[in-house]
């Protein structure tokens, strides 16, 4: 795995490297480091598209260099908790998503049902996951045009990722179903139902 | 429990502590005071910890009635501090009797004033802090007319009274010291030194999410195309399409796909960005 080292500001480091995977797998290594007492002062473990950010960092110039010559294992399927997500697949842009992607509306929940999600990162909103996992045939576009509404509990895909909206908010993504779940929290240990790592299986209401 | 009421909200007053650090990975944005030391001071000046929660305001102050007798002091921005219509002291202990009217006047400098209570305000805390997250809509809502603000008991410090006050001036220019990177090499060389020898002004459309500049060179990207989101820290100098730098703030997200050519270090230099009011000169430094 290739890792680069980018110094930020005094007290913080962003690891980059070259795919979602290795982020996966780095974050995961991040996490057992951390758990070996060999980060300490990291206040902060952000993982996002290619990278991981370590925040609040004391003394980032030697650990920058001990990173450098880290050996990262990669993330076997099974590492992490799995979610099981109940949908009703009503969204508005089903039919569009399906004709998108060649098939009938029916066999949406079967094609997305078969797919265990990664929570890759969080971002946008308290609790809005980040999942990889959808295969690049089905990777919808965003909608031309955002709407300033999506419903919270709405399961959307756009590219290369899936989400629910933890709570309603303006969106671009394709909205294909709705989840009663509670994606967010404050007052849970964990607040977020999606954390990075987590893996998540969506299943169909009633089927 | 001893509390005040809010008689007048001001533009903007919201609770603030020392914010939600370890959070980020969730999505959650650091929030907290912007003007670190100011928050501190007050704090300290009533022996209060230093995560006890104090009010921001913003340019115009805020007015409250004491329910109970309390304590507290002002701040931040310089401005008029009055109780009952009478002058009291800005950063120094002020004793209020119940049903007493303080009165934090308009910011004389600056931009952000901070109210501290001995004891702390004592709202319901998200996630371990009283922060009012303004980008994701954390913890209390801003102060509207009306608010009760609960206090929390006395902790077993003294009031101290005195302590070194530095009565900010209105600042001529905001000087930000930088630190290259992490993305300076998506930025044309002419751009970096364009970056340190220009100024800029800031921007009315500044926030506490961020600082905008304008009225500056933007600044010409090397590499073409989209950078992937990634992890954004407190104090990233980040360089939206129209190539004018923004300094992210405490309600700064924790994500973002624009690239930071550069960081400005936590402490005094972000505290006098929370204080430059829009039109004010900026320019950044090598650190």
């Amino acid at each position: 795995m290739r890792i680069d080292v980018l110094p930020v500001g005094n007290s913080a480091l962003l690891i980059e490297v070259g795919s979602a995977a290795d982020v996966a797998a780095l974050h995961a290594e991040v996490l057992r480091r951390r758990d070996a007492g060999e980060l300490e002062g990291v206040r902060d473990v952000v993982p996002a598209a290619r990278t991981v950010l370590l925040d609040g960092v004391r003394d980032p110039g030697p650990l920058a260099g001990r990173i450098a010559r880290w050996e990262v294992p990669p993330l076997a399927e099974t590492d992490g908790p799995l979610v099981t997500v109940p949908v009703r697949y009503d969204g508005p842009d089903l039919a569009e998503v399906a004709a998108g992607w060649g098939v009938s509306p029916d066999e949406v929940p079967g094609l997305v049902g078969g797919i265990v999600f990664r929570v890759a990162f969080c971002g946008f909103a308290p609790g809005f996951g980040y999942l990889t996992g959808l295969p690049a045939r089905l990777r919808p576009p965003r909608r031309a045009t955002p709407r300033t509404a999506v419903p919270a509990g709405s399961l959307a895909l756009a590219g290369e990722y899936a989400g629910v909206y933890p709570r309603s908010s303006p969106g671009g993504w394709q909205l294909i179903g709705s989840t009663e779940a509670v994606l967010w929290d404050p007052a849970r240990e964990p607040a977020a139902l999606f954390a990075p790592g987590v893996r998540v299986r969506f299943t169909e209401v009633g089927a | 429990m001893s509390g005040l009421l809010v008689l007048r909200p001001g533009a903007l007053t919201t609770v603030q502590d020392l914010g939600r650090p370890g959070y980020a990975h969730l999505g959650v944005p650091r929030s907290g005071a912007l003007d670190s030391g100011a928050r501190d001071l007050a704090n300290r000046l009533l022996g209060n910890p230093p995560d006890a929660a104090v009010l921001e305001t913003t340019l115009d102050g805020v007015t409250l009635r004491a329910l109970t007798p309390v304590t507290v002091a002002v701040t931040g921005a310089p401005c008029a501090v009055r109780v009952c219509g009478r002058p009291a002291a800005w950063g120094a202990p002020v004793r209020l009797r119940a049903g007493a009217e303080l009165d934090v006047g308009r910011a004389e400098s600056g931009v952000r004033g901070y109210v501290a209570v001995r004891g702390g305000f004592r709202v319901p805390p998200v996630l371990g802090s009283r922060s009012t997250d303004l980008l994701s809509g954390l913890g209390p809502a801003a102060l509207t007319c009306g608010t009760p603000l609960p206090v929390g008991a006395p902790g077993p410090d003294p009031i101290h009274g005195a302590d070194t006050l530095r009565v900010p001036g209105p600042p001529a220019e905001l000087v930000l010291p930088v630190r290259l990177g992490p993305r300076a090499d998506w930025f044309t060389a002419a751009s970096l030194r364009t970056l340190l020898t220009s100024a800029y002004r800031v921007s009315a459309a500044s926030n506490r999410i961020g600082l905008r500049t304008e009225a500056g060179p933007p600044l010409t990207r090397r590499r073409a195309g989209e950078l992937p989101s990634e992890g954004m820290v407190l104090g990233a100098v980040q360089v939206p399409p129209d190539g004018l730098p923004v300094l992210f703030l405490a309600d700064h997200p924790v994500t973002g796909g624009y690239p930071v050519v550069a960081v400005v270090p936590e402490g005094p230099p972000l505290d006098a960005a929370a204080q430059a009011r829009p039109g004010t000169r900026v320019r950044f430094v090598g650190a």
